[in-house]
């Protein structure tokens, strides 16, 4: 009854949010600029929240995120471009293509810990990057002209999707078993859990979600080029999710919205930026080394009833 | 014979892999962090060794001294200042702190002399060798004596000296090592001094051989030093030099058989396939999973 009741309160409130900023892009209050901001934003949380099942929930270091992110870009693009077909299509088929390649990392390397982890994914992600940089048909190092087809319907919908199933799944027994694996992967092996297949699965989970936003991402702009999709991409994500606190969604989502603000007003001085985020990083690190909001989610600080919101 | 020309340009530049690998290796040994910031140290002492051989008129063999020693310190430095905190965090903590200090290396450098490449000053003449019928550069030759004279020296501090006894130690097991007496804070701050130092001398003969350097030019010789420090063994410091050799030479051959573009893809191969089938690597011993 509750949860249900909390459900529909949320979907009211996103419509609400949905309508609101639509109104305003239609009566051009909101201009291109800051139109371009929202839509990024967008992008960002999705990456954000796709990273957060990898890293905050199940407790799988991975650092190639944006290789994902390439996959369903670059599929997408392919099959609005070359192959004519419908955008939403492509945007399906784009994030499925990168949970196939999630799939395809995920086995070999999800046996792997810790720091090795990290460096497999980052391997593998390098790995995608090269193979579209060596690709003549999608346009080698030059990069590849993209038809703009992204607008705030798409964005908001998706950030609206991958929260809605990310949670959904952190609540769920599955979920609960991914918490776990991040807790004690072996305590969580002996009581039962099939470790390996909950951490693949939490990982294609995540890739699915990276290829969504990678589909809208390479439709906002014009071109896309493999050099967009390199280390530090994967860093930039893996920043919201630090910062925003390992295991809290809420949490990754304000830094991503925080972080696209701050770094569209900072766009003119990459330098500075850069050397901001990784102050960033370091000080959260050493005096808050789980972020800024714990494992907890914002709703729990506004207390309804016993347990908080969507407990 | 161009196997064989190409065989020296492969050792040439596993012996600079070899050389940053050592530093990753050793920390990793000494403190179970990948030290994500040694790329960037690299970097800084190939531009140490540029600054003095440009600017200050210096000969390579002062430059290649001054920028081992400011690495050394700066080495001393990063590791007081943020690894030092992060000895009882998780490894998460501290991998995320070493990229962060990696960024902002890059970044600061970036800020205060813009991103754009410097030429490296030629310090000598190079002459082709003709041994054999194969055509050898004189410069490949100095990197390699040079590379290995720094290798030799290596391996006489870890094992002849105390400093050296030291550090073993700690690497099999700090807590004991702290209960016989040995500083274990000072000992992992000279870990970290030789192995910047090396990274440094690295970086100015990586610019002599190359002749061009920027401010992300550490990111990629870091990885693949660290592939290659994986592909030894990480923590046993022959197997990084072994690796580095080997990472090299592969990198080579992949250029000579007309794959060029996809000479970055072959060394992660390599690290996928060790990480999936040898996690310990050439001569690393297996490890068992404890509670």
């Amino acid at each position: 009854m509750k949860k249900s009741k909390v459900f529909w309160g949320y979907a009211v409130i996103a419509l609400v949010i949905y309508a609101v900023v639509q109104l305003l892009i239609t009566t051009e209050v909101i201009d291109l600029y800051y139109k371009n901001m929202l839509i990024t934003m967008c992008i960002n949380i999705m990456l954000a929240v796709s990273l957060h099942i990898v890293i905050g929930v199940t407790g799988q270091f991975s650092i190639g995120h944006a290789g994902f992110l390439a996959v369903g870009a670059y599929v997408s693009a392919i099959i609005t471009t070359k192959l004519m077909l419908p955008f939403p299509l492509a945007i399906l088929l784009g994030a499925a293509a990168a949970a196939v390649a999630g799939l395809i990392v995920g086995i070999p390397t999800l046996r792997l810990k810790g720091d090795y982890l990290a460096i497999a994914t980052l391997g593998f992600a390098e790995i995608i990057r090269i193979i579209f940089l060596n690709t003549d048909y999608v346009g080698g190092a030059a990069g590849m002209q993209v038809k703009y087809l992204s607008n705030w319907t798409y964005a908001f919908f998706g950030v609206v999707l991958t929260i809605l199933v990310i949670s959904n799944f952190t609540n769920s027994r599955h979920g609960r078993a991914c918490i776990s694996i991040r807790e004690d992967e072996i305590a969580a092996d002996a009581m039962g859990i099939n470790t390996t297949y909950y951490k693949v699965v939490a990982f294609a989970i995540g890739s699915f979600f990276a290829g969504l936003a990678g589909a809208i991402f390479a439709h906002n702009f014009y071109i896309i080029q493999p050099t967009t999709f390199g280390f530090l991409k994967s860093f930039d994500i893996l920043i919201y999710v630090v910062l925003g606190g390992l295991g809290s969604l809420s949490g990754s989502v304000i830094a991503a919205i925080f972080l696209t603000v701050v770094s569209t007003y900072l766009a003119n001085f990459p330098e500075t930026r850069m050397i901001i985020y990784s102050l960033v990083l370091i000080i959260v690190m050493l005096y808050r080394p789980t972020g800024l909001m714990g494992t907890k989610e914002i709703t729990q600080l506004f207390k309804f009833g016993k347990k908080g919101g969507t407990k | 014979m161009e196997w064989i020309q190409q065989l020296v340009n492969g050792i040439s530049l596993g012996s600079i892999y070899a050389l940053i690998a050592l530093g990753y290796t050793m920390v990793y040994g000494i403190i179970k962090l990948i030290n994500f910031a040694h790329g960037d140290v690299f970097m800084i002492g190939s531009f140490i060794g540029f600054y003095a051989i440009a600017k200050w008129e210096l000969g390579f063999f002062p430059a290649l001294l001054l920028a081992m020693l400011v690495c050394a310190i700066f080495g001393v430095l990063i590791e007081r200042i943020a690894y030092k905190r992060l000895r009882n965090a998780t490894r998460i903590a501290a991998l995320i702190t070493a990229i962060g200090v990696s960024l902002l290396i890059e970044y600061t450098t970036i800020f205060f002399r813009g991103a754009q490449p410097a030429a490296y000053p030629e310090v000598f003449k190079n002459k082709s060798l003709d041994i054999f019928g194969v055509q050898i550069s004189s410069t490949s030759i100095l990197i390699l004596s040079v590379a290995v004279v720094l290798m030799i020296l290596l391996q006489f501090i870890v094992h002849k000296t105390k400093i050296g006894k030291a550090m073993r130690a700690v690497s099999h097991d700090a807590d004991a090592a702290r209960l016989m007496g040995i500083n274990v804070d000072n000992t992992i701050s000279a870990t970290f001094a030789i192995g910047s130092a090396l990274a440094g001398a690295a970086g100015v003969i990586f610019g002599v051989y190359y002749t061009k350097i920027d401010p992300l030019m550490g990111v990629i010789p870091g990885v693949k030093a660290f592939i290659a420090a994986v592909l030894g063994g990480i923590g046993i410091i022959p197997g990084a030099m072994v690796g580095g050799m080997l990472l090299g030479v592969v990198e080579s051959l992949v250029s000579a058989l007309g794959f060029s573009l996809w000479r970055d893809a072959a060394a992660f191969v390599i690290l996928i396939l060790i990480l999936i089938f040898r996690p310990s690597g050439i001569f690393g011993k297996n490890a068992r999973e404890k509670v």
